[in-house]
C-alpha cells in the first residue's frame, strides 16, 4: 500500500509536534448517523459521557440519516480545525474525497460501529463489533446450557440481506454445526421488530405442536425476542424455562424480561464504541503509536446471574 | 441590484406591476441583510467561520441544492411547483452509477444520457400540466414517486462509482488563499446561478415566465406561448435536477436511491427565503442563491457549535419561511391596495 508508506513519516512528524497534547485539551468532532434506534441514541449519550470523562470537548453533529449532512459536518470539522473526527458512516461508499481533505489537514478519523469501502489509509482505525462473533457467543451459551440433550431451535432472523442478520446467523450456525444434538428447525425473518417477532413466533408455535417440541429460541435482536416472549406466554408456555430465549443487543427491556425469568441470555452490542476510540486517539496523539486498523469491541454475554434488574436500571438512563 | 421590468406590454395588462416590482426588491434586500447579519453573528462567536475554507465549503456542500433551486425558481416564478426534483437527483445518481459502474459507459456519455432523461422527464410533466390542465402539485408528485421508485428498481444499495475520469473531476479544485478549495461542483453551481440570472432577466423566455406567473390569462391574451413556456419551464427544472444529480454523484462518488430525500422542499424554502413570490410572477434567481447559502450557514453554525440539535436547522428555516411568507402577503396586499385607494379619491 503505497499511500500508507508515504504517510507514515508524515504521521510520525506530526505526532512529534503534538507530543505535548493531552486528552484534556482535545476537541473531537462526532458525525453521528441519526437517532433512528434506541441503540443509536445510547451510543450518542455514551459518547458524550465518555468524552466528558476524559475532558475532551465533543462537537456533535446529527446527520438525520443523510450522507450529505455527514460530509458537510466533516468539512466543517476540518474548517474548524478539530483534533480528531469520529464518524459513524450511514453508507459504506462515497467517503474518499472528504476523508482525503481531513488527511491533508492531518486530522485523524476514527470510524465507529460500521466500516467503509475506501482505502484504509484514509482513517486511523475502525471500532466495531464482530457480528459473527456475537452469533458464536449466543450459540456457545446455548450449547453449554443444553449439554448433551437434544434441542430443537427456532430462529428469528433480522432484516433479510442486512449484514448483522447474515453474520449473526453465520456465527450461530458455526457453533450449531459442532453439536449434533442441536438443530435449527425453523428460521424466518422478524425484520428486527417487536411486532414481526411476535407474529413469526406465533406461526412457529403453531407449526411445532403448540411449541411443545421447541427447546430454544434464538433471536437476532432483543426486540424480536421480547415480541416472541409475548407470543410464547399467550400460547400457554413459559418463556425462559419451557422455551429458552437467547438474543443479541442487550437493550434494557430484555434485562427486565430476564429479571422476570422470561429470557435467559443476551449478547451485548456495546454502545460504548467511543471509549476505545478515544483511548486509541489519545495514545496516537501522545506517543504517535498507530492503533491496529480494526478495534473489536467486547461482545459480552449477560445471563440471569448478572443481576439483570441492576443492569436494567443502569441501561435505562443511557437513552435507549 | 437593478431590476429590469420584463416586458413593456405587461405593464399595460397589470397596472400595479411597477409598484409590485419595486416592492418586490424588498424581500431580496431583506434576505441579503439577514444573511449578512447572520454571518456576522457567526463570525463574532466563531472567528474561524470567516475563512475561505468555510466560504468554499458553503458553495461545495450546497452545490446540488443551489443548482436545483435555480430550476425551482423558474417553476415558482411561472406559478407552478416541482416536487420531483429530489427524486430525480437520486435517480440520476443511481443511473450514473449503473451506466458507469456496470455498463462501462464513459462518464461524459453517461452525463449526457442522464441530462437527456431528466430533461425529457421534466418536459413530459410540463406537457401533462398544460394539456391535461392538471395541477403541477399532483403531476410532479407522481413524478417524484416514479423517479424514486425507478432508482430503487435499479439498485437498493449504495453503488460506488469508480472511474479514473470521475476521480479527476472530483479532485479538480482551485486552492484559495487560506486553505479553501473552490471545487469544480462549486464552480458549476455559480455558473448555473449566473446563467439563471441572465435567462430570467435578459431573455424573452424569462419575460414569458414572469408574465405566466403574474397572470396566466392576460399572458395568453398578450401572446405569450403558454404551452411552450410551461413545458420549457418544467424541462428546465428537470435539466437542473439532472445536473444536480450529476453534481451530487460527484460529491459522494456513489449512487444511492435514498439520497436527496426532501431536497425539493429545501429548494422551495431557498426560493421563498430568496424573495420569490410563492404565487409566481415576482422574484430573483440571485435571491435563491442567498437562500441556499443561508441554509448552509445555519448548518455550519450548528456543527461549529457542536452542542445544538441538528433539527434547529429546520426550526430556523421554518421560522424564516413564516417571516417571508407574511412579508410577501403584506407587500402584495399593500401594492394591490394603493392604486384602488388612489382611484377612490
Amino acid at each position: 500500500m503505497v499511500p500508507m508508506k508515504r504517510l507514515a513519516p508524515l504521521a510520525v512528524a506530526c505526532a512529534c509536534m503534538v507530543t505535548a497534547a493531552h486528552a484534556a485539551d482535545m476537541t473531537v468532532g462526532f458525525s453521528q448517523i441519526g437517532s433512528e434506534s434506541g441503540w443509536r441514541a445510547a451510543e450518542t449519550s455514551v459518547t458524550r459521557s465518555e468524552a466528558a470523562k476524559r475532558g475532551i470537548t465533543l462537537k456533535f453533529a446529527d446527520a438525520q440519516q443523510k450522507q450529505e449532512n455527514q460530509i458537510k459536518a466533516i468539512r466543517s470539522f476540518v474548517a474548524q480545525g478539530v483534533d480528531a473526527i469520529l464518524l459513524a458512516p450511514v453508507v459504506a461508499t462515497g467517503w474518499e474525497s472528504v476523508l482525503k481533505e481531513a488527511r491533508e489537514a492531518e486530522i485523524p478519523v476514527v470510524l465507529l460501529d460500521r466500516t467503509i469501502d475506501a482505502d484504509k489509509s484514509l482513517y486511523l482505525t475502525a471500532v466495531t463489533s464482530d457480528t459473527v462473533h456475537e452469533g458464536r457467543v449466543a450459540g456457545e451459551w446455548l450449547a453449554g446450557t443444553v449439554g448433551d440433550k437434544p434441542c430443537r431451535v427456532v430462529e428469528l432472523q433480522g432484516t433479510v440481506g442486512s449484514s448483522p442478520a447474515i453474520n449473526r446467523k453465520k456465527g450461530f450456525d458455526e457453533i450449531v454445526a459442532k453439536h449434533d444434538n442441536i438443530t435449527v428447525v425453523r428460521s424466518q425473518t422478524g425484520d428486527f421488530t417487536r411486532t414481526k417477532g411476535k407474529e413469526v413466533m406465533e406461526s412457529f408455535l403453531k407449526a411445532e405442536d403448540g411449541g411443545r417440541s421447541i427447546c430454544a429460541l434464538y433471536a437476532h435482536n432483543d426486540d424480536m425476542a421480547v415480541g416472541a416472549i409475548q407470543a410464547i406466554k399467550e400460547a400457554g408456555l413459559k418463556p425462559g424455562s419451557d422455551i429458552l430465549v437467547v438474543s443479541i443487543d442487550a437493550v434494557p427491556d430484555i434485562f427486565m424480561a430476564m429479571a422476570n425469568g422470561e429470557a435467559n441470555a443476551t449478547v451485548e452490542l456495546t454502545p460504548n464504541m467511543a471509549g476505545p476510540a478515544f483511548e486509541a486517539l489519545v495514545a496516537f496523539k501522545e506517543t504517535g503509536k498507530e492503533p491496529p486498523k480494526w478495534i473489536q469491541t467486547e461482545s459480552r454475554l449477560y445471563t440471569r446471574d448478572d443481576d439483570p434488574r441492576r443492569v436494567y436500571e443502569e441501561k435505562k438512563g443511557m437513552g435507549y | 441590484m437593478t431590476t429590469r421590468i420584463p416586458d413593456a406590454g405587461m405593464l399595460n395588462a397589470r397596472p400595479f406591476n411597477v409598484r409590485l416590482f419595486n416592492a418586490g426588491t424588498l424581500p431580496l434586500v431583506a434576505t441579503l441583510a439577514i444573511f449578512a447579519l447572520a454571518y456576522a453573528v457567526c463570525v463574532v462567536q466563531f472567528p474561524a467561520m470567516l475563512s475561505t475554507r468555510v466560504a468554499a465549503n458553503l458553495l461545495t456542500d450546497n452545490a446540488f441544492l443551489g443548482i436545483v433551486a435555480v430550476g425551482m425558481t423558474f417553476v415558482i416564478l411561472s406559478g407552478g411547483i416541482d416536487l420531483s426534483v429530489g427524486s430525480v437527483i437520486a435517480f440520476t445518481g443511481v443511473l450514473l452509477a449503473v451506466l458507469i459502474g456496470r455498463a462501462g459507459v464513459h462518464p461524459l456519455v453517461a452525463f449526457a444520457l442522464a441530462l437527456a432523461v431528466a430533461t425529457a422527464g421534466g418536459a413530459v410533466m410540463g406537457a401533462m400540466i398544460h394539456h391535461l390542465e392538471m395541477p403541477p402539485f399532483i403531476v410532479t408528485l407522481a413524478g417524484m414517486f416514479l423517479a424514486r421508485g425507478m432508482a430503487f428498481v435499479l439498485t437498493t444499495d449504495s453503488l460506488p462509482v469508480e472511474h479514473a475520469f470521475y476521480a479527476t473531476l472530483q479532485q479538480l479544485y482551485w486552492r484559495l488563499p487560506g486553505g479553501g478549495r473552490l471545487t469544480l461542483i462549486a464552480g458549476v453551481m455559480v455558473a448555473v446561478t449566473v446563467a439563471g440570472i441572465i435567462l430570467a432577466h435578459r431573455t424573452r423566455f424569462g419575460a414569458n415566465v414572469y408574465a405566466l406567473g403574474g397572470n396566466r390569462t392576460s399572458a395568453a391574451l398578450m401572446g405569450v406561448p403558454v404551452g411552450a413556456t410551461t413545458i420549457a419551464v418544467y424541462a428546465l427544472s428537470g435539466f437542473t435536477a439532472g445536473l444536480a444529480g450529476i453534481v451530487f454523484s460527484l460529491y459522494t462518488s456513489a449512487g444511492y436511491p435514498l439520497a436527496a430525500v426532501g431536497v425539493e422542499l429545501d429548494a422551495i424554502a431557498a426560493v421563498v427565503i430568496g424573495g420569490t413570490l410563492l404565487t409566481g410572477g415576482a422574484g430573483f434567481v440571485a435571491g435563491t442563491f442567498v437562500g441556499v447559502l443561508m441554509q448552509g450557514l445555519i448548518q455550519t453554525y450548528i456543527v461549529f457549535d457542536g452542542t445544538l440539535s441538528s433539527w434547529w436547522t429546520k426550526i430556523v428555516i421554518g421560522a424564516l419561511l413564516f417571516g417571508f411568507i407574511v412579508q410577501q402577503r403584506a407587500l402584495v396586499w399593500l401594492s394591490a391596495r394603493r392604486p384602488s385607494a388612489g382611484s377612490a379619491t
